[in-house]
């Protein structure tokens, strides 16, 4: 340690945490080393299961012991060895110099408290203030996260606001006793992209304010490239790669960087394909669908929610057409009434000019086997209880065909998606998330569709598999002539993937066109909102680099 | 916002409306036992008299509206239940509704009682294992927990009038008061303590092993959410997290539980009250069973779901009041 | 780099192997298995204990136990041999109650089922009915029921049944609920499976582990209600049962004491063993909590 230097808000050295006996592996977290300055923010960087969250456990000192515990090295906080302290001491601590924001903005925040009660607890904890003087300063500490009117956030109720508010107030919360270091763990995975921008700007305002240290825990390297003036990279526990974040997104050493680097989609899209020629398969004309809140006599109010208003689109063969905007865009809904899971109040699906939505459900079920759908999370959308070959045999034999054969197709089409014919009689449990979400795509090609929806198929996935999931999607749309109909948050994805596409807010299309023209020129202001808030923008992944190794 | 009604209440009121169709269900289904049961009014009414000719028989049944289709007699039942006229016992030689009367302070002393002990050591006993559990403690709450359970409240009361009466002598074997006693005041009441601790006991202690049963793995779930998580991280003690964060959310499950296990609680006084010779309605039920007097029975099952859906609708007062969401919606 | 995550990991052992791995972790689950073990043993040996009449007089009234070695456990005050009783009284106990849940059991699935799945008006209605049934106090319906349909002991354990399907009802209506909100659900929709399919081969398999136990619940009020009902007299006279005994001994309880306590504590163990047994399959089938 060089004597001169100031201490560092956090020092990190050859930690290592233990995980219980019988786990995958015996340590979560193998020599972790790293520092962070005050006034820096820095990154760490990982897949799930890499052992990023721990490290902020191990921290914080929240470890679930004892099966999960530090099994060697040191954390220092401020100079301070937090491994050595007691537990009184350690409470001290928390709150006052060092704090903590987390990912799920609805659930880190106690549902019976107000906002105002629980910002006042950190208060009431560390200091002496008197009541008055702690009300002012939560409702200044309110003020300088940017919450409008924060005498009456004060008394509001966590589900009384919105997402990315709750998060403004673990902000605040975090920050209201100007602690020297700050550890964010994912604060932004679960917003929409233009809040997500809003909250990055905020934490880096205010930590540059205070003169904070910040350790931010992320998987997104497009959030990366926003804000990080450091990054460490984590792999399995094990750090591969620590430096400067100019260095580290644009040159990365070493290779399991560079192939998580080169995953990242890129923000500029191919070049368009034409597809005036190829006729229209899937054609939706004003579509519309509102959700009546249910009220009861009594409730007094009653408010329902337009969710797709007067929607139109056109789909051609072998053509991706995708569905962007953000949660309560009403894209979900979209591919729900494309394939009749929901019921639209009015307007009409024609698949090769059938009317879907005029059909009876006996015609329904038959008229299945031509648009098949892709769901968004893996673990939920395969029945445990049935094995793999079963599960893609499924469709084939509702709709007649000899269960002998459809058996051996499913095996085929194991070896399609790629996966190995052994797959065929395990359950769905025994595979990762992107195993289980290649058996998803088969199943859905078992039927041998003309349409599939594929209804935000990758945003479950870490990112180096998504890649993997998207590039198999692609493969097979061009080689089976299949069209896609792909819903998505991801800009980034809907870059790469999608010839043309659609942006909806509030139930409306915007804006729809060619992906790359979209991209280029975006007509709409909230489109230009949408594609400038893209964490990362201005970073074009390197993708010559994995070849540089 | 159109109504002046305050959201609790509005929703309380929502919640006691849906009991209406519930209650009418009753009433059908009362009636239907009635019909079931063999023997109608009159034929309890002859025997009482010991005997008469059929022609008489025929005018008593028009009388009674019997001799009218099966839906005018619904109706007609239905309409006297809902001013709680349930007809003439033939056993007691008086109206049901008296003899209920009679009985229901007795049911309703006892049911506080068991249920408010039962609850509170149930919570507190929950808590105490789940803040420390898999320790020895839990292990010692729990395993008693699962042998409350398990003992039938009538064996647990012979044991205890064997032990406390019989064997000790500190407590009366039954009755509600020393009948010689002729106690007035603070006197009264401690006489009626004295009398009521063993069945207390019997009836509340397997419903403790639920409450706290439920208390154990509620808190244990609350504890593991992410805002107890902020709420450490923010630097708060234990009893902190257990008092601000933990308790009042994982009471919520508990007080459904109170409501939803109520009327399975006046079920069990049958047999306490009957062991302790309590004059109340359990006691009352178990004779008219043995009597067959079908209309005191049905009296009693209808009052006691009347009971039953006035505690549901307290018990979700108190819910919305501990569940902030539910005011404001 | 292991980042082609298309290798699959290795094959896991057989479900019924991993069940029993986790059911054996816990040491109180297997207790309960071997008491349950016991009274199985009971009821089935009965026969051999006493071939005749388990109500027969055996000796000399009121016999303590351990005196005699014709009747181990003594007699009650009408000489019969409580040992007997107490194996025929197993078979009456585990007779009702298996029946009575599968009773209940049957009628809270259909009912459960139909309401989850299908929501709406029919939920409305299903729920109003079985709310009815959870607000009138169960065990007054119970001695009604009894009080009308007579004291034989098919209709008794007909009636615990009818009296006690409300709770799985809930339950299996909550799981239907959740489960249907599942994405697999969708998915089998999606592939044109119809309602009936829906309901019995795509959620049925995955409502099935807690209700299995769940009916270790039921099972053990079911012979909680039976004994209840027995120690009432309102038994069937013909067959020993546990509730009945200790009924009977009351009268002697001064003097003879052991007459009401031995069978009480067969019940008492009997129902343990099916909630230890509960909380073993809970852990086995649901093995989300681990610790």
């Amino acid at each position: 340690m060089t004597e001169a230097a100031p201490t560092p808000a956090l020092k990190i050295e050859n930690l290592r945490i233990a995980l219980p006996k019988g786990s995958d592996r015996p340590f979560a977290l193998d020599g972790l080393s790293l520092e962070v300055k005050r006034g820096e923010v820095v990154c760490l960087v990982g897949e799930s299961g890499s052992g990023k969250s721990l490290t902020a456990g191990a921290i914080m000192r929240l470890l679930p012991e004892p099966h999960v515990h530090v099994a060697g090295g040191a954390i220092f906080v401020q100079g301070e060895d937090i491994l050595a302290k007691s537990d009184k001491e350690m409470k001290a601590m928390r709150g006052e110099r060092v704090s903590m924001i987390f990912q799920e903005p609805m659930t880190a925040l106690n549902p019976q408290k107000t906002v105002g009660w629980q910002i006042d607890e950190v208060l009431r904890l560390h200091t002496d203030l008197s009541r008055a003087g702690r009300k002012a300063r939560v409702i200044e500490m309110l003020e300088r996260v940017h919450i409008p009117d924060p005498a009456s956030a004060y008394h509001a109720y966590p589900h009384q606001v919105s997402g990315g508010q709750r998060q403004r107030v673990m902000i605040a919360m975090a920050l209201c006793l100007s602690p020297g270091l700050i550890i964010a763990d994912e604060p932004t995975t679960a917003l929409d992209v233009t809040t997500q921008l809003q909250i990055l700007k905020l934490i880096r305002e205010l930590q540059e304010q205070e003169g904070a240290g910040v350790l931010f825990i992320t998987h997104d390297f497009g959030v990366v490239a926003q804000i990080a003036d450091h990054v460490v990279v984590l792999k399995q526990g094990e750090m591969v790669e620590s430096g400067p974040a100019s260095q580290v997104l644009n040159a990365p050493q070493h290779p399991y960087t560079q192939a998580l680097i080169a995953s990242v989609p890129s923000l500029t899209p191919p070049p368009a394909k034409c597809f005036d020629a190829a006729p229209v398969v899937l054609k939706g004309t004003g579509l519309t669908k509102t959700f009546a809140a249910r009220g009861g006599l009594f409730s007094g109010r009653r408010k329902s929610v337009t969710a797709v208003d007067n929607l139109t689109f056109e789909l051609r063969r072998g053509e991706t057409l995708g569905v962007v905007g953000e949660s309560g865009s009403g894209k979900t809904t979209v591919s729900r009434i494309v394939t009749r899971l929901l019921e639209a109040d009015s307007g009409a699906v024609e698949l090769d000019g059938t009317d879907l939505l005029a059909c009876s459900p006996r015609e329904m079920r038959a008229m299945r086997k031509h648009i098949q759908m892709v769901f968004q999370d893996p673990m939920a959308s395969l029945n445990p209880r049935k094995r793999v070959v079963d599960l893609i045999a499924q469709g084939p034999i509702v709709h007649g065909e000899n269960r002998k054969k459809a058996r051996a197709q499913a095996r085929e089409l194991l070896e399609l998606v790629e996966l190995s014919p052994a797959a065929a009689n395990r359950f769905p449990h025994e595979f990762s998330g992107g195993q289980r979400q290649r058996i998803g795509i088969a199943r859905a090609l078992a039927l041998r569709p003309k349409v599939i929806v594929a209804d935000e198929p990758v945003s479950a996935l870490d990112v180096s598999v998504q890649a993997q999931v998207l590039r198999l999607l692609a493969d097979l749309r061009d080689q089976m002539n299949l069209s896609l109909l792909f819903v998505t948050h991801d800009l980034r994805v809907a870059a790469q993937l999608c010839d043309r596409i659609i942006v909806m807010q509030h139930g409306e299309i915007v804006e729809a066109g060619e992906t790359a023209a979209i991209f280029a020129d975006p007509q709409h202001e909230y489109t230009r909102n949408l594609l400038s808030s893209i964490p990362g923008r201005d970073w074009t992944p390197p993708k010559s680099a994995t070849n540089a190794a | 916002m159109s109504l002046p009604i305050p959201p609790i209440l509005s929703y309380a009121l929502r919640r006691l409306f849906q009991a209406v169709p519930v209650i009418i269900l009753i009433m059908i289904g009362t009636f239907l036992l009635l019909k079931l049961a063999p023997g109608d009014t009159v034929d309890a009414l002859v025997g009482d008299m010991g005997g008469a000719d059929a022609a008489f028989i025929e005018r008593l049944r028009a009388e009674y509206g019997l001799d009218q289709s099966v839906w005018v007699q619904l109706w007609r039942y239905m309409a006297k239940l809902a001013m709680f006229d349930f007809g003439w016992s033939f056993v007691y030689e008086q109206p049901v509704s008296r003899i209920l009367l009679d009985r229901l302070g007795t049911t309703l002393l006892l049911m506080a009682t068991s249920l408010s002990m039962a609850f509170t050591i149930g919570i507190v006993l929950g808590a105490i294992a789940a803040r420390r559990a898999y320790s020895l403690t839990d292990n010692l709450i729990s395993t008693l927990g699962l042998i409350f359970y398990a003992t039938p409240s009538f064996f647990l009361s012979l044991m205890m009038i064997l032990l406390f009466s019989v064997k000790l002598g500190w407590l009366p074997v039954g009755g509600i008061k020393t009948i010689t006693g002729f106690y007035t005041g603070w006197d009264h009441v401690a006489d009626v303590a004295r009398h009521l601790i063993m069945p207390t006991a019997a009836l509340s202690l397997i419903y403790l092993s639920f409450y706290l049963r439920l208390m154990r793995a509620s808190v244990l779930e609350v504890a593991e959410l992410d805002y107890v998580r902020t709420a450490r991280a923010k630097g708060a003690g234990e009893t902190r997290l257990m008092v601000h964060h933990i308790m009042r959310n994982a009471l919520l499950p508990v007080v459904t539980l109170l409501g939803l296990q109520f009327s399975t609680v006046l079920g069990g006084s049958v047999v306490v009250e009957t062991i302790f010779t309590l004059p109340g309605l359990g006691q009352l039920a178990y004779q008219s069973v043995i009597q067959r007097d079908m209309n005191t029975l049905m009296g009693i099952i209808f009052l006691c779901s009347i009971i039953v859906v006035v505690v549901n609708f307290l018990t979700d007062l108190l819910y919305a009041r501990l569940d902030s969401r539910i005011q404001l919606k | 780099m292991t980042m082609a995550a298309t290798d699959l990991p290795p094959p896991e052992p057989s479900r019924p192997v991993i069940l029993w791995r986790r059911f054996r972790r816990n040491r109180a689950a297997l207790l309960g298995l071997f008491l349950f073990a016991i009274v199985v043993i009971m009821a089935l040996t009965a026969g051999f204990i006493e071939p005749d009449d388990s109500l027969r007089r055996a000796g000399v009234p009121l016999t303590a136990p351990f005196i005699n070695w014709d009747t181990p456990l003594g007699t009650d005050q009408l000489g019969r041999d409580i040992l007997a009783m107490l194996f025929y009284g197993a078979r009456i106990s585990l007779l009702v109650g298996v029946v009575a849940t599968l009773i209940s059991i049957g009628i809270g699935i259909v009912i459960g089922a139909l309401s989850g799945y299908f929501g709406g008006w029919v939920d409305d209605v299903l729920m109003r009915i079985t709310e009815a049934f959870q607000t009138i106090p169960s065990f007054v319906l119970l001695l009604t029921l009894v009080a009308i349909l007579g004291s034989k002991i098919e209709w008794i354990a007909l009636a615990i049944g009818v009296v006690s399907w409300t709770a799985p009802a809930r339950m299996v209506r909550a799981e239907f609920m959740s489960l249907r909100d599942r994405e697999f659900v969708d998915a089998a929709r999606n592939l044109g499976v119809s309602n009936t399919a829906m309901i019995f081969k795509e959620i049925m398999p995955n409502a099935i582990p807690p209700i299995i136990v769940y009916a270790s619940v039921v099972m053990a009020l079911s012979i909680l209600l039976e004994s209840a009902l027995a120690f009432l007299a309102l038994g069937d006279p013909n067959y020993a049962s546990w509730g009945n005994m200790i009924g009977q001994g009351r009268a002697v309880l001064r003097s003879a004491w052991y007459c009401a306590a031995i069978p009480g504590v067969a019940i008492v163990l009997t129902v343990l063993s099916f909630s230890l047994l509960g909380e073993g399959l809970n852990d086995a089938l649901n093995p989300r909590q681990k610790k």
